[in-house]
């Protein structure tokens, strides 16, 4: 008897909690955040520093997020969404879960084509998804292209992560979009027929196996490579920038790919979450983000720090990064029938 | 259509004495009544969601699917399956056997720790399990420096271990509840069957073992449940199940019809699994006595002691002791930076949320059960459709609860809200209400287990007795039913209390912003593959899930 008394006052007590919201005088606004905390805090941090306008935020995968987005409709408490990958940006605007912003700060800070159509979102970093190979057994001289990977004198000499990670699904949706589908096709055919084991899980693996002579070359994101290396500096790795010489589709560039932000159309906020992107382009917001994961600044009048230019300086592909979210559907059919998993 | 209950309904009973109704009793039936079918309708929402992705057109996904993966997918799908049940069931009866009905070393011991393992999230054992195996793991790495280059490294993402790690996570369910299942056996008729000439194998099979077999069927059940809707692991063996699919065509193919249509898909398997189950246990059930006795356990050879104090040493090596001195390290390597002021917030929040669910979850299976006692067979299915959500992938039914809670919201609140002249906006969607039932629709058919088989034990004479003696309904129910029902309600609440500090999906997408818990750091950590920094919250996770677990047993054991 008493302990039934107990729990239910103990319940009662736990919803009123829940549902109590204190009212707070300063202004706030609330991100759906694919990034994770520790990438975003020290950011908003400095901003509430700066401003007083808090930052609050709810993170999750960007799929989950966005049909949450979407679900909520015009009631949604949220004010910003910020996601990895332009496919997922590229797919928020698609289903208008996003508000256009005008702003000439933007525009200035981040270059065209890697923003959304209607400027419904904006770059915030840029990341290189480049190769990476074992320096015991590789020299740059081996190295070409993606393209090249496919051929026969690299069997068994390839690591790839698996096609369920979107980067690899943006890296195969810029190859349709410089190549066309049927030779995309051939080509992740034979980096398939090339692997020496299964795809792996996430890239520090496929860096591990690299090292381990496993392989001899994998695909990876920068920053990934930064990370590794700051833990095992001895690791006998190397980045290599493909796509860097010849005429069209060879010398294209590097892949890259970008982490960004957009209004959302429910904002309450409007001004004060374009204040936020605004801020966040910023040298001394790109700053902050360049040295928590080592990606690169979108705002080209920032400094590369010590680490991303002992990496050398590359050539990107200047493909509109929303093509990797229009052809991203195409790209993962296209990896499933030639047997990538 | 049958659920995960280890219950045989051969009779219908009243959940009172039926014979002489009170006013105040038929009152109390008919809210029963009621209230259990509107939770029941609750469960159910969300599924329909999911069914509902039929009304639209995905022929273009599912010829893909049909010309690229879907063989694949259903063959490892059905491998999983039957390699984790059979593995379970094997796992999980042979240790409860061995630590109920013999006498080794260490088994005193043994009893109550083969059940830690159920603190262990599947998805922090699979990164561990392959963080100590992989290439670069301490293993491998070892044996490489000590046969110097001549050593193969070996690949062990395989099949083989994808159903191992399942295995070594999911055991404790079907241990759990056989173990219960044993000890509310008579020794007597084990003897009996001795007397009349069964040699102790023979007894074993064909008096334990049936009777037995109502706990076996529900554990197992849960387990298969939990392998159809696992994720966690088989991505990190990127090993392509049903599951896998699921979320790609979500989140690859920007296609969440598909996805659902999957989804339901995976529920008619389960629906039809079970069936399959119900009809082959056809109607046969056991009744028990109660009468404590002194139990008489097998005494072993010193070689057969010997081989199970090995036995269960090795199973709880594997599941429990590695993973977590490998955390350890990890934690140990990475050092305490995350300990700071939040973190006791994250734990707070976990507890709290495992708190709440746990009371909250075990009450409406209360109701139901009590429910489904009173109810006609084709009501009684209808109560055990609720229980189905528990083998989808955590994110799908996360988003049929979302959407099922949005057109609630949508439909009858914001109208509401605006005829009183307030500004419209969203009660359930993003409260903390939605994220417990959320955990309530999902681990339903977790706390139905062991409420129903507590409630089982209640016979017709026992409320009838009290009310000759002049008891009214609610002490009744107070006063007899709940010291009768305590140690089943106790283990439906150990079992969701423990489920739901492990459970990621729905709590990711759920929560109103402030709510992060332990999973959702674990998340943070993981998705970006950074493994060793997942290890503190993780660590902490499985410490604080043992608490309960121990608790729990220690009150079994007193029994």
């Amino acid at each position: 008897m008493r302990h039934g008394i107990r729990y239910s006052l103990l319940f009662l007590l736990v919803l009123l909690v829940a549902c109590s919201e204190p009212e707070k005088p300063a202004p706030e606004l609330l991100v759906y955040s694919a990034r994770n905390e520790h990438l975003i805090k020290p950011l908003f941090d400095r901003f509430t520093e700066q401003t007083g306008i808090v930052v609050n935020y709810v993170t999750d995968k960007a799929g989950p997020l966005l049909t949450r987005l979407q679900a909520e409709g015009e009631n949604s408490p949220a004010d910003l969404l910020m996601t990895v990958d332009a496919g997922n940006l590229w797919q928020a605007n698609e289903v208008g879960v996003l508000a256009p912003v005008e702003s000439a700060i933007l525009n200035n800070n981040v270059p065209p084509h890697l923003r959304g159509a209607d400027n419904s979102w904006f770059s915030l970093t840029i990341r290189a998804r480049t190769m990476v190979y074992n320096t015991d057994t590789l020299s740059p001289t081996d190295l070409s292209t993606y393209e090249a990977l496919a051929a026969p004198e690299w069997k068994g000499r390839l690591c790839l992560r698996t096609s369920k990670k979107v980067y690899n699904q943006s890296l195969v949706a810029t190859m349709i979009a410089a190549l066309g589908e049927e030779q995309t096709e051939q080509i992740v055919a034979g980096w398939v027929n090339n692997l020496a084991i299964d795809p792996l899980s996430n890239d520090t693996k496929v860096m591990e196996a690299v090292a381990l002579g496993q392989c001899e070359v994998g695909i990876v994101n920068t920053y990934y490579y930064g990370r590794l290396m700051k833990k095992k500096p001895a690791t006998p790795l190397a980045l290599f920038w493909p796509n860097q010489q010849g005429e069209g589709a060879q010398g294209r560039g590097v892949h890259v790919n970008v982490s960004g932000v957009g209004i959302t159309r429910a904002s309450q906020h409007k001004a004060l979450a374009q204040q936020l992107i605004e801020w966040l382009t910023t040298p001394e917001a790109q700053q902050i983000l360049m040295d928590l994961n080592q990606e690169y600044p979108v705002n080209s009048s920032v400094e590369m720090n010590a680490e991303l230019q002992a990496w050398g300086a590359f050539k990107g592909d200047q493909v509109d990064v929303s093509e990797a979210g229009r052809l991203q559907a195409a790209a993962v059919k296209l990896m499933d029938r030639a047997g990538y998993r | 259509m049958a659920s995960p209950l280890p219950a045989s309904f051969s009779s219908s009973r009243p959940f009172v004495g039926a014979n002489h109704h009170g006013r105040g009793l038929r009152q109390l039936n008919t809210v029963v009544k009621i209230a259990g079918i509107f939770t029941v309708l609750m469960a159910l929402a969300p599924l329909l969601v999911i069914i509902w992705s039929w009304s639209s057109d995905q022929t273009e996904v599912w010829q893909h699917l049909i010309e690229t993966q879907l063989s694949t997918l259903l063959r490892n799908t059905l491998v999983l399956v039957i390699g984790v049940g059979s593995g379970v069931t094997l796992l999980g009866v042979s240790l409860a056997w061995l630590t109920v009905m013999c006498e080794f070393p260490g088994r005193r011991w043994l009893d109550w720790a083969l059940m830690l393992p159920m603190a262990m999230p599947a998805y922090v054992l699979a990164f561990v399990v392959l963080g100590i195996f992989d290439f670069a793991g301490p293993l491998q790495q070892g044996l490489h420096s000590w046969f110097g280059s001549d050593y193969r490294y070996i690949d062990i993402r395989h099949e083989a271990a994808v159903i191992a790690v399942l295995v070594l996570v999911f055991y404790p369910y079907v241990y759990m509840l056989a173990r219960s299942a044993f000890l509310a056996q008579s020794t007597d008729i084990m003897e009996a069957a001795r007397v009349l000439g069964a040699n102790r194998w023979r007894a074993f099979f064909r008096v334990a073992l049936p009777m037995a077999r109502p706990a076996i069927i529900a554990g197992t059940s849960l387990a298969i449940m939990e392998t159809l809707a696992d994720f966690g692991t088989v991505a990190v063996f990127n090993y392509d199940t049903f599951t896998t699919a699921i979320y790609k065509s979500w989140f690859g193919l920007f296609n969440l019809q598909a996805a659902a249509q999957l989804a339901s898909l995976l529920l008619l398997f389960v629906a039809l699994a079970l069936m399959a189950e119900k009809y082959s246990r056809g109607s046969r059930s056991y009744t028990q006595s109660d009468r404590k006795q002194h139990r008489f356990r097998h005494q072993l050879s010193p070689l057969q002691a010997f081989a199970a104090s090995a036995f269960c040493g090795l199973v709880l090596l594997l599941a429990f002791v590695l993973p977590v001195l490998q955390l350890l390290q990890w934690v140990l390597l990475e050092g305490l930076q995350a300990m700071d002021a939040r973190y006791l917030n994250l734990l707070w929040r976990t507890l709290l949320l495992g708190g709440a669910a746990a009371i909250l979850t075990v009450a409406l299976a209360l109701l139901l059960a009590f429910g489904r006692r009173r109810a006609k067979t084709r009501l009684r299915t209808f109560y055990d459709l609720g229980t189905l959500g528990y083998a989808l992938p955590g994110s799908v039914l996360a988003v049929g609860i979302m959407l099922s809670f949005t057109f609630v919201d949508n439909q009858f609140v914001a109208p509401l809200l605006e005829l009183f002249g307030l500004q419209a906006k969203p009660l359930l969607l993003g409260s903390v209400f939605a994220l417990l039932a959320a955990y309530w629709v999902r681990f339903l058919a977790v706390a139905n287990g062991p409420v129903d088989s507590s409630l089982q034990r209640i016979r017709p004479s026992i409320p009838e007795a009290a009310r000759s003696l002049g008891s009214h309904s609610w002490p009744l129910l107070w006063q007899i039913y709940l010291p009768i029902l305590r140690p089943g309600l106790l283990t439906a609440m150990v079992l969701v209390f423990v489920d739901v500090m492990k459970e990621m999906p729905a709590t990711l997408l759920l929560r109103p912003y402030g709510w992060d818990t332990l999973a959702v750091r674990i998340y943070e950590m993981t998705s970006e593959g950074e493994w060793e920094r997942a290890a503190l919250p993780a660590l902490t996770l499985i410490l604080v899930g043992l608490l309960p677990v121990i608790q729990a047993v220690r009150q079994s054991a007193s029994r």
